[in-house]
């Protein structure tokens, strides 16, 4: 340990509170030969340098983690992203996940529930519960979480656009158990601009789009202060094909563009910037993945403080999922994608990850069964209770070249942000197309590295083998969508159709003007209106974004 | 003028899958292999790549899903280029489509299909196969 | 399909015969001729040719789309000829404009085509003039030819339009720079689109002082949201019925024929020329300039006599 100065006032200012609220989870941590591991290993002498960059975890600038335990105290939460078909059988999924030691939940949306369509939507034809569960009402979302107590497990769900609907009917789910908005735990995505660039599950054009966020923003402040309002989400950007800088880059200048039209809509940078979190990819490179994360942590603390002025530290910490690297999984030799999920499920963790979903082997083929969830949920317990790197705090931190990596993402970063700036923000760079080809540039090298074998990727490009494997599908039932059309028709026959109509009416009256809309929402949500119908009066208020 | 025909092609992305990396990559690389690419970008009808695929009149079709729909959404790509009188152009798609559906997708009439790793110049090969037999 | 049923699926109107025609037009097909010989004269005479030209990223294509939008609501049938730079490298494009026009894909009266400047110096000009017929033929009017504005193939297009809308948006930097230069020249309007932009101001002052030495207008719009695409419009066609009043557009579109002619007897005996140079050129030691005198003093011979 050290007798700085500063490293004391941090064991007293910053560590013992926590210690006090969160003991850690053992007297004392070993190695397996049963040497003593510090808490965090420091440098020999700590100088001026090293305060300024790395500091100590739990402060300023957060590069070696956002706690001063980490995952001393508690690790990190395992979470993996499910859903498929119905409510009802992706109910099923969670319970049996629950039980299999899984921390929290992670909700997947089929694409006509991300893209505000009802099951019964021309376009949602051939789509209804294929990637994730359907939801058209909120007679759904009460079967998605049937007998799962709201205020025991926190709730992800990947929702952009209706993000504020979704949210509306876990609150009125939350009701009907007895459990207090207040006391709701979770995450939604809410992350839109992104999916202009990367994701495409866009409803609104930008303007209005931002208008709801901070509407969600300002509303959760005052009634679910434990939710995460937004997931800043830089992993489908990578998945898009951009490189580690550009996920860094991109993801936290759409934050700036948050966090500014939050606060020219009069929030406290110091009250919404605690809810804000970030999700991030985990590659199989894993030190420059971990370098990633750091930089990305300490780039976040210094915007925060030095751009916006938020002067609370918990404002300014880079709180982060992981999820593996869905691109990376191959279809050849699916086996081989346990260990790259291992690996990438390493660099989430050595970059100091607040919560980790890690893909199923059988992922680059088809949705994932339970087995191979099971496998993926296990790669995460061998990693916290196996390897021993829980136990001490960033245990690459001062390794020359991470730290070497970590400035370099930082500044490459830094330099991509300023050039987004320069041009007038992320809304005109998207319009301009800046985001889109840098990203598409990025993707289309990467693939032709792989075509010239510069790049190997096992058991595609080098090392085949002939044989085939036959892997066990999960297919959704073609009854899947016929069911859930049927039930959304009945849902709309049985509700009392004229307090929806004048749910929906108010709702366009607040879209129209400048009230907060979650409000409006949650009464119509209450009624039973569906997501379809919802956005159709959004849509015709805000107009619809096309490419 | 031009004695030497250069190929047209469309890509297209039926359903509501946002996923588009694949969908570009090979646009760029039929690009770079000397093919007009008419790209028709995300979220499209079935009918809507149908009729693009006409007015372009390309020599073949490439359909990219990723969600799962690609038994429903390619067929109907390839119905309604027969409702509209254009049987002749051929269609192929790739996505996250398992073994077993290949087989029912050639039977409606998809030409060939491709998994995720496929090396793109087998891709490419195909469409300029396709492009010359027609 | 054969010949017959081109001719007559273009009067038809059907979408497959219309397509057909281009190909054959693009890939300078045998019976080429006999199609375009079968063409109606009256309609094409009678159809406006809009070209609208910017830099990358000015937002052409969407302001194409919402004017294909607006014509639709004035019950007018439309055409587009969307343009695209060829790679110099391998000679293959990427036609991504039709994203923003999609949503008139089942909109029988749009009639959108993607076209590729295919590396031949001014034999697109040709192509597209002949395209403009076809679509003209088939009840197209307007016609509205999209090109993005750096490069002389694209200028050269701009020339088979009645009237030209130069777009640019603010925020785009150098090129609007490198348009003042060059396509202004052409200009018959100036559009300043994303005008919503702060910026948008500032540029459209700019543009004013060029736009009132030359006696054009400047027009604002945010294409994105349909906003001023009307004005646009009635202005294009404003400009489009004085000039034919005046006898300007015919005019123009007579020293277009003369350009388009010649360029496709360039195309045509561009290979016999290339066989005359492997003819002549046979000491390596002379210089290109001097070999290609002989070239053509040969070749004038021939065609005085």
């Amino acid at each position: 340990m050290s007798n700085h100065p500063k490293y004391k006032e941090w064991e007293e200012k910053v560590l013992s509170k926590v210690l006090a609220r969160f003991p850690e989870r053992k007297k004392e941590f070993k190695t397996t030969g049963g040497l003593d591991l510090p808490r965090v290993a420091l440098p020999k002498e700590i100088d001026d340098e090293y305060l300024e960059k790395l500091g100590f975890p739990g402060q300023y600038p957060f590069t070696r983690g956002v706690q001063p335990t980490m995952y001393r105290s508690r690790l990190w939460t395992m979470r993996q992203y499910a859903g498929f078909a119905t409510a009802k059988e992706t109910n099923e999924r969670y319970k049996y996940l629950l039980e299999q030691g899984q921390t929290g939940l992670s909700v997947a949306f089929d694409l006509p529930t991300q893209i505000g369509y009802d099951s019964d939507h021309p376009m949602s034809k051939g789509e209804v519960g294929k990637v994730g569960v359907a939801i058209d009402s909120l007679a759904d979302m009460e079967i998605l979480f049937d007998e799962i107590p709201l205020d025991k497990v926190s709730t992800s769900m990947t929702i952009n656009s209706p993000a504020s609907i979704l949210l509306a009917m876990y609150v009125a789910v939350g009701e009907k158990q007895g459990v207090p908005r207040e006391k709701l735990r979770g995450t939604i995505q809410n992350d839109i601009l992104k999916e202009y660039v990367a994701r495409g599950t866009y409803i609104f054009p930008p303007r209005p789009s931002l208008r709801i966020i901070t509407n969600i923003f300002e509303w959760c402040t005052k009634n679910t202060p434990l939710f995460n309002t937004i997931s800043i989400s830089g992993y489908h950007i990578r998945e898009a094909g951009s490189t580690a800088v550009q996920e860094v880059a991109f993801t936290l200048a759409n934050g700036c563009t948050y966090v500014q039209t939050a606060i020219d809509a009069g929030l406290d940078v110091n009250v919404f910037g605690k809810r804000l979190s970030f999700f991030f990819n985990a590659t199989t490179d894993i030190i420059e993945e971990v370098a990633k994360f750091r930089a990305a942590r300490r780039m976040w603390a210094k915007i925060m403080k030095e751009r916006f002025g938020a002067t609370d530290p918990r404002a300014c910490m880079l709180r982060f999922h992981t999820q593996t690297a869905g691109h990376t999984l191959t279809a050849q030799q699916i086996d081989n994608n346990v260990v790259r999920v291992a690996l990438q499920a390493l660099a989430a963790v050595l970059g100091g990850t607040q919560s980790l979903h890690t893909n199923s082997k059988d992922e680059a083929l088809t949705l994932p069964t339970e087995d191979s969830v099971r496998t993926a949920l296990r790669t995460q317990q061998i990693i916290a209770y196996e390897s021993g790197v829980a136990n001490s705090i960033d245990v690459l931190g001062g390794s020359y070249l991470v730290e070497q990596l970590t400035d370099k993402i930082e500044e490459e970063a830094f330099s991509l942000i300023q050039k987004i700036d320069d041009m007038g923000g992320v809304i005109s760079a998207i319009e301009a197309g800046f985001i889109q080809r840098q990203i598409e540039d990025s993707a289309y090298e990467y693939q032709r590295q792989i075509e010239t074998k510069d790049r190997i990727i096992v058991g595609v490009n080098e090392f085949q083998s002939k044989d085939t494997v036959k892997v066990p599908i999960l297919k959704i039932d073609k009854e899947v969508e016929k069911r859930q059309v049927e039930r959304v028709k009945k849902v709309r026959e049985q509700r009392d159709n004229s307090k929806v109509e004048a749910c929906l009416k108010r709702l366009e009256d607040a879209a129209r003007g400048d009230e907060n809309l979650m409000d409006p929402i949650l009464e119509a949500v209450k009624e039973y209106a569906t997501i379809g119908e919802i956005c159709g009066v959004l849509r015709e208020v805000f107009g619809e974004y096309r490419d | 003028m031009g004695d030497k025909k250069v190929y047209r092609v469309l890509i297209g992305k039926p359903g509501l899958d946002g996923h588009d990396r694949g969908a570009k990559c090979i646009a760029r690389a039929l690009r770079d292999s000397g093919f007009e690419v008419v790209y028709t970008g995300i979220r499209r009808t079935p009918e809507e790549i149908a009729m693009a695929a006409i007015q372009e009149d390309v020599d073949v079709v490439g359909l990219s899903s990723l969600s799962g729909a690609h038994m429903e959404l390619f067929s109907e790509v390839v119905d309604a280029l027969k409702k509209h009188g254009a049987s002749d152009i051929p269609v192929i798609g790739g996505g996250i489509i398992p073994e077993e559906d290949i087989e029912e997708l050639k039977k409606r009439g998809i030409k060939k299909v491709f998994t995720p790793g496929t090396p793109m110049e087998e891709i490419i090969k195909t469409f300029r196969e396709l492009c010359e037999n027609k | 399909m054969n010949i017959e049923q081109i001719i007559k699926g273009i009067k038809e109107r059907s979408p497959r015969a219309i397509a057909r025609a281009i190909t054959m037009v693009e890939n300078g097909d045998v019976l080429v001729e006999d199609l375009l010989s079968s063409l109606d004269k009256e309609a094409i005479d009678s159809t406006m040719v809009f070209g609208i030209t910017g830099p990358p990223g000015a937002g052409k294509s969407t302001l194409t789309g919402k004017i294909v939008g607006y014509c639709r609501k004035l019950g007018k049938r439309v055409g587009v000829i969307a343009v695209d730079p060829s790679s110099p490298l391998s000679g293959g494009a990427i036609h991504g404009d039709r994203i923003r026009m999609m949503e008139h894909s089942l909109d029988m009266d749009v009639v959108i085509r993607s076209m590729a400047t295919r590396g031949r110096l001014g034999g697109l000009c040709a192509s597209a003039g002949a395209v403009c017929r076809i679509l003209a033929s088939s009840g197209c009017n307007p016609i509205i030819i999209e090109t993005v504005g750096v490069g002389q193939s694209e200028i050269d297009i701009v020339k088979i339009a009645d009237v030209t809308a130069l777009v640019s948006a603010p925020g785009l930097g150098d090129d609007i720079q490198a348009l003042k230069a060059g396509l202004m020249e052409v200009a018959d309007v100036m559009v300043v689109n994303k005008a919503d932009k702060p910026e948008a101001q500032m540029l459209a002052v700019e543009l004013n002082e060029i736009a009132r030495e030359k006696g054009t207008e400047v027009i604002l719009t945010i294409a994105s949201e349909g906003k001023g695409v009307d004005k646009l419009y009635h202005v294009m066609e404003k400009i489009y019925l004085e000039n034919e009043k005046k006898g300007i557009k015919q005019q123009k579109r007579i020293e277009y024929r003369k350009k388009e002619i010649t360029d496709w007897v360039i195309e045509m005996i561009r290979s016999d020329i290339e066989k005359k140079i492997d003819s002549i050129d046979t000491d390596l030691d002379k210089d290109p300039r001097v070999v290609a005198s002989k070239v053509a003093s040969e070749l004038k011979d021939v065609l005085l006599n």
